[in-house]
């Protein structure tokens, strides 16, 4: 069973939105008009219209003491007074669908390292599995599992910085170049996902906004100094993938055996072509060759760098180079 | 005021009407009381039918009973109060905050979608505003949208059997039969879990490797979920393991910092090149041990044991390649 209504604008969608409206207007009188635009995801001309539904609702008979009452002159002046609604004064159940989604979310957050309202979590979890009733008895058929590896401590700092609005001082790894260096990051927001997370900042290293995966962060010190994001600095639209490689970077070309197709699923590809038996030709773009070749040496026989030719021979130079390595001399562990 | 505006308006009326009743109403004595509907029997037959199956979609429970059982009078129609009304939960701001966070949780539109509405429903309870400063910033999205989960999800919450293409992680392609029993995010990526029919047993698959539509087959509530399955432990089950074994990996002075924080126990100086350490590092198979240790190049080198070694020059080798590319 699932609690949404069909065709959105719709009069059962208008319907399963008053019988919320109703309540929430109703616990607050004289709420602004917008206020209920924005929190119920609707135009304010929409509310007007909702309103203007409800005025003609009211107890069988319809007489003037059974009608809702609803102030439209207050409400076209951005004010919601309703009154003599008592029969929806309270809104309907948690669906099992509704009521799933915020616990299956809640459970999952209660496991990330270092938000430290575990309290909080825990203590809404019983109230609204309570409140949901059958719909959230037994185990729940949906999970989400948080990856340990961010470290407590490095979400709990990104935490107090943002809360406190102070600067963060942080030694941060980064594979490719193999190295760590040390910068102030001024924090705009933690984007916690499925791989441990990231802390978004304006880098005062970089003079840009950068994401700093927290499970490479290798030491954080919130500092006494306060946050001083830029006006220009803007924030990743979550609604793309973390990483929007930038048409600036260079476009290598990749040819793919079938075994190496988790590449496609792993990273954002510019173009993917089916080749025979299989095989892929890929298109992407990255900013940093060294990247590349440490994916090419990783993939192996896998994979082949068409293009350009430069990254196709760093790749040969620097497997043949590790290859003299094994060739040097074994150590005596080596049994 | 619109057509649509006139039918929001009889079925807030039909609501308020069953809401406030306590004895079962016949169609007749609805049909008189609630404003808007037709006067000719059939149009009206029809219009009923389709105001209660709307109800019912929306999840008003809408009683059907009759007054005087002893009776057999015409059935009639009612909304309990108790079950209909979201009992009272008394949230505290930390508690509503957190509820706030999780209703940003979702990025599918169908759950994001349920827990606005939840969400919703429970603001309309607490007039206060939630203490919701401490959250700002945080940015839950800890799973990622994929094709596929909003057919998977409904088909878990309807209990029914599905059937899908399937790649799976070698590119076999093939047609997989489905009781699904739920599904866990693990990685940021969703996985289903449930009886394979065409294997006979249990198997996990990565929504993302479905390369078809997914239709529904057989009848809903077909699926039977057997009872304390940990989903999760499946999941681990198929798709990770526990380290096999630990290897003897020899790193450059200054490099490595991957394996370096993999490493168990504290590097020791290598007796044969200056400067270089030895890292003792765990490993679950051979294959993701040299994934981690090519890609640094002449900076990193497997000692022991022989067939780690092995493998990773065998990669090596293939990553010189003969100018063509194999699987």
């Amino acid at each position: 069973m699932t609690g949404g209504a069909r065709g959105v604008g719709g009069a059962q969608a208008q319907l399963q939105r008053l019988l919320s409206l109703v309540p929430y207007v109703l616990s607050r009188p004289g709420v602004a008009v917008d206020q209920v635009a924005e929190e119920f995801g609707v135009s304010a001309a929409q509310v007007l219209r909702d309103l203007n539904v409800l005025w003609f609702c009211g107890l069988p008979g319809l007489l003037p003491g059974d009608l809702i009452e609803v102030d439209m002159d207050a409400a076209q002046g951005g004010r919601v007074h309703v009154t003599n609604a008592e029969a929806i004064a309270r809104p309907l159940r948690l669906q099992v669908d509704e009521a799933l989604a915020l616990l299956v979310a809640l459970r999952a957050l209660a496991e990330v390292p270092g938000l430290e309202d575990r309290d909080a979590l825990g203590r809404a979890i019983a109230k609204l599995e309570r409140a949901a009733g059958d719909a959230a008895t037994g185990g729940l058929p949906v999970a989400v599992e948080v990856p340990p590896r961010a470290q407590a401590g490095t979400t709990a700092a990104v935490r107090k910085a943002l809360a406190t609005g102070c600067r963060l001082h942080i030694a941060y790894y980064v594979p490719h170049r193999d190295e760590t260096t040390e910068r102030d990051v001024d924090p705009m927001r933690l984007l916690l996902d499925g791989q441990g997370g990231y802390l978004e900042g304006w880098c005062r290293r970089a003079e840009g906004v950068r994401l700093f995966r927290l499970d490479r962060i290798t030491s954080i010190e919130v500092l006494d100094i306060a946050a001083d994001v830029p006006a220009e600095a803007r924030s990743r639209d979550m609604a793309d993938e973390l990483f929007t490689p930038s048409p600036d970077d260079m476009l290598v070309t990749l040819e793919l055996a079938a075994s190496a197709r988790w590449v496609t699923e792993t990273y954002p590809l510019e173009t993917v072509e089916e080749l025979p038996d299989g095989r892929l030709l890929v298109r992407l773009r990255t900013a940093d060759s060294r990247w590349l070749v440490r994916l090419a040496l990783r993939l192996g026989a896998e994979a082949r760098v068409l293009d350009p030719l430069e990254v196709a021979q760093q790749v040969e130079i620097t497997a043949r180079a590790a290859l003299a390595a094994y060739d040097l001399a074994d150590s005596p562990v080596a049994g | 005021m619109t057509v649509a505006a006139r039918r929001t308006e009889r079925l807030l009326n039909l609501v308020i009407c069953l809401l406030s009743t306590r004895r079962y109403l016949t169609k007749e004595e609805i049909r008189r009381s609630v404003e808007g509907y037709s006067e000719g029997q059939e149009a009206f037959e029809r219009a009923f039918e389709r105001d209660k199956e709307e109800l019912r979609e929306l999840g008003i429970p809408l009683e059907i009973g009759s007054n005087d059982p002893l009776f057999d009078d015409e059935a009639g129609y009612r909304i309990r109060r108790d079950a209909y009304e979201l009992p009272p939960i008394s949230l505290a701001p930390d508690e509503m905050a957190v509820v706030g966070l999780a209703a940003r949780f979702w990025q599918q539109a169908s759950l994001a979608e349920a827990s606005s509405r939840a969400l919703l429903k429970l603001k309309a309870q607490h007039p206060g505003e939630a203490a919701a400063e401490d959250l700002l910033g945080i940015e839950p999205r800890l799973v990622r949208d994929e094709p596929g989960f909003e057919d998977l999800w409904k088909a878990v919450q309807d209990r029914r059997a599905v059937e899908f293409d399937y790649r799976t992680r070698s590119g076999t392609q093939s047609r997989r039969h489905l009781e699904p029993w739920g599904m866990v995010a693990w990685h940021g990526r969703w996985y289903t879990i449930g009886h394979d029919r065409d294997r006979d047993d249990v198997r996990v698959f990565r929504v993302g490797r479905i390369t078809s539509e997914i239709d529904a087959i057989g009848p809903s509530g077909a699926v039977a979920v057997p009872p304390d399955v940990d989903l999760r432990a499946i999941v681990h089950s198929f798709e990770d393991g526990a380290p096999v074994g630990t290897a003897q990996v020899r790193v450059a002075a200054g490099t490595g910092g991957g394996l370096r924080r993999q490493a168990v126990g504290e590097p020791a100086a290598d007796p044969i090149h200056d400067g270089w350490v030895v890292l003792e590092v765990p490993f679950r198979d051979v294959g993701a041990l040299v994934d981690d240790v090519v890609g640094y190049g002449p900076n990193a080198v497997v000692v022991g044991p022989p067939e780690a070694r092995q493998a990773a020059r065998d990669r090596l080798v293939g990553a010189i390649g003969d100018g063509e590319a194999s699987a």
